[in-house]
């Protein structure tokens, strides 16, 4: 793997999504990159939508 | 046995705090009881719906019985509490009574309704179950000369709730009237630049604009309503919606002498003014501030879990932008503190617009940012100072 892992947050809740760690309760394995996790998954904490994340500096 | 752990109302305050406390403790019982069906659902989806063409069985995330069981408690669905005795550490559901241990108010905030003839012919959406009746009629069309076409909807209100669904609807081809006494959109988010701003996004979609105008009566005409304006203007229309704002519920607490403001009133532990019970999301007044939004609550749900499992935490709130769900115009608003004095500087050309609140000094106490300004937001939030330190 070439580019590092990145970290996505809901803007609704603030829930942080962590490409290095995933989220293995929703199905998603450790390194699943945010392009790969389905478009049609939703945010554990508020239920909003992919669309509703942005890319957060670490 | 000792008893439970008692949540008032399963709305993402309650169900986020019970999630957050089962992480900490597994084993205390815990009961939450709802007036509405207990269905878990993301009340920010409900003004982004019809674009999306969701119904309310597509927006629900699960059932009242699989909370239940996932979370390992026992939830009352379609019963409402009725009173607080907290002297007695006992709650009231009619004839019933129910002893807590530690007591949760997590009630939210009911829609406004005001003294307008025919308010009734309006609907209002606060929750899953009320969209679920006003989508199944709004989906319906109607037809007329030149064939079906979907409804004419009048919105009343253009705060946020009034603004999204305008957008949301109009995005989804129904033709939408936006009425409000408010000279432009999102006055008490928005410099009145910003809210102009909004003005061509919407009325580009199709939104019809009635601003500076109050409705002063709604009637029933055959399958549709009339609506009557301040300035004796009639519209006629399929639907109406209400979104005048909301008020938190404190009623329960006010009867059982808690203190409460514009919200019930809780410390920076979330505690209310009485042993045992706190309250978190739109029914709360926290440290002074009542934030109808998310990401408070969220912050709540996670300090009030430690506190409640015996980890005493005090809440405390980062920089919280508020993101404006209207597509073809982002924005992004973090509102300056109440009571604090200062001037609006407004960048940029219309409709991409960076509105910095400032103080006397040149300090940073919010910002409104329209369009492609959107992108500034991070470098803002870094100037910031916390909601609450
Ligand atoms: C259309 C819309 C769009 C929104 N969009 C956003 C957004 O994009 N971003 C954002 O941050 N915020 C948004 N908000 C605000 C946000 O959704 C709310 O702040 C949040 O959902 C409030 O949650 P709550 O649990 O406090 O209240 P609620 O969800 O209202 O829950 C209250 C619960 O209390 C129960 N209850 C009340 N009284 C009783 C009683 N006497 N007995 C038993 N049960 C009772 C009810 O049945 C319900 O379960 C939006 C709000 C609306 C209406
Ligand atoms: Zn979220």
């Amino acid at each position: 793997m070439s580019q590092t892992l990145k970290k996505w947050q809901c803007i609704v809740c603030g829930w942080i999504y962590d490409e290095t760690e995933g989220c293995p309760e929703e199905g998603l394995a450790p390194g699943t990159r945010w392009e790969d996790v389905p478009s049609d998954w939703l945010c554990p904490d508020c239920g909003v939508g992919k669309e509703d994340f942005e890319m957060i500096e670490i | 046995m000792a008893a439970p752990l008692v949540v008032i109302g399963t709305g993402l305050a309650g169900y986020n705090l019970v999630k957050e406390f089962r992480k900490l403790d597994a084993q205390t019982p815990i009961i939450m009881i709802t007036s509405d069906d207990g269905r878990q659902y993301s009340k920010p989806m409900l003004s982004t719906g019809f674009t999306k063409g969701k119904s309310a069985d597509d927006l629900a995330m699960a059932d009242a019985g699989k909370m239940a069981d996932t979370l390992g408690i026992e939830i009352r669905t379609h019963q409402s509490v009725t009173a607080l005795h907290t002297d007695a550490h006992e709650i009231q559901l009619g004839e019933e009574t129910i002893a807590y241990s530690q007591l949760v108010l997590a009630m939210g905030a009911a829609p406004i309704e005001i003294p307008l003839s025919g308010f009734e012919h309006l609907y209002h959406i606060n929750d899953l179950m009320d969209y679920a009746r006003f989508n199944q009629a709004a989906m319906a069309t109607v037809a007329s000369q030149v064939g079906q076409h979907k409804k004419r909807i009048l919105v009343m209100g253009a705060g946020l709730v009034g603004c999204e669904y305008a957008h949301d609807m109009a995005g989804a081809g129904f033709e939408v009237i936006l009425v409000s006494p408010d000279a432009y959109p999102l006055p008490r988010l928005l410099p009145e630049e910003c809210g102009h701003a909004l003005m061509p996004a919407l009325t580009s979609l199709g939104v019809e604009l009635r601003l500076g105008h109050a409705v002063v009566s709604v009637e029933k005409k055959g399958d549709g309503i009339v609506a009557v304006l301040d300035d004796g203007s009639v519209l006629e229309a399929d639907m109406g919606l209400s979104a005048v704002g909301l008020s938190p519920r404190t009623d329960l607490a006010k009867a059982a002498g808690l203190a409460c403001e514009r919200g019930i009133q809780v410390d920076r532990m979330l505690q209310t003014s009485a042993q045992d019970v706190y309250a978190l999301g739109d029914c709360a007044e926290v440290a002074g501030l009542n934030l109808l939004y998310v990401l408070p609550l969220m912050n709540c749900a996670r300090a009030l879990a430690k506190t409640l499992s015996g980890q005493a935490t005090e809440i405390r709130y980062p920089v919280m932008p508020v993101q404006v769900k209207t597509p073809s115009l982002p924005i992004v608003v973090s509102p300056a503190a109440n009571g604090v004095t200062g001037q609006w500087q407004i960048s940029g050309q219309s409709p991409n617009l960076k509105a910095e609140f400032r103080g006397e000094s040149g300090n940073l106490l919010g910002y409104a940012l329209t369009g492609e300004c959107v992108a500034e937001k991070m470098a803002l939030n870094k100037e910031l100072p916390p909601m609450l330190a």
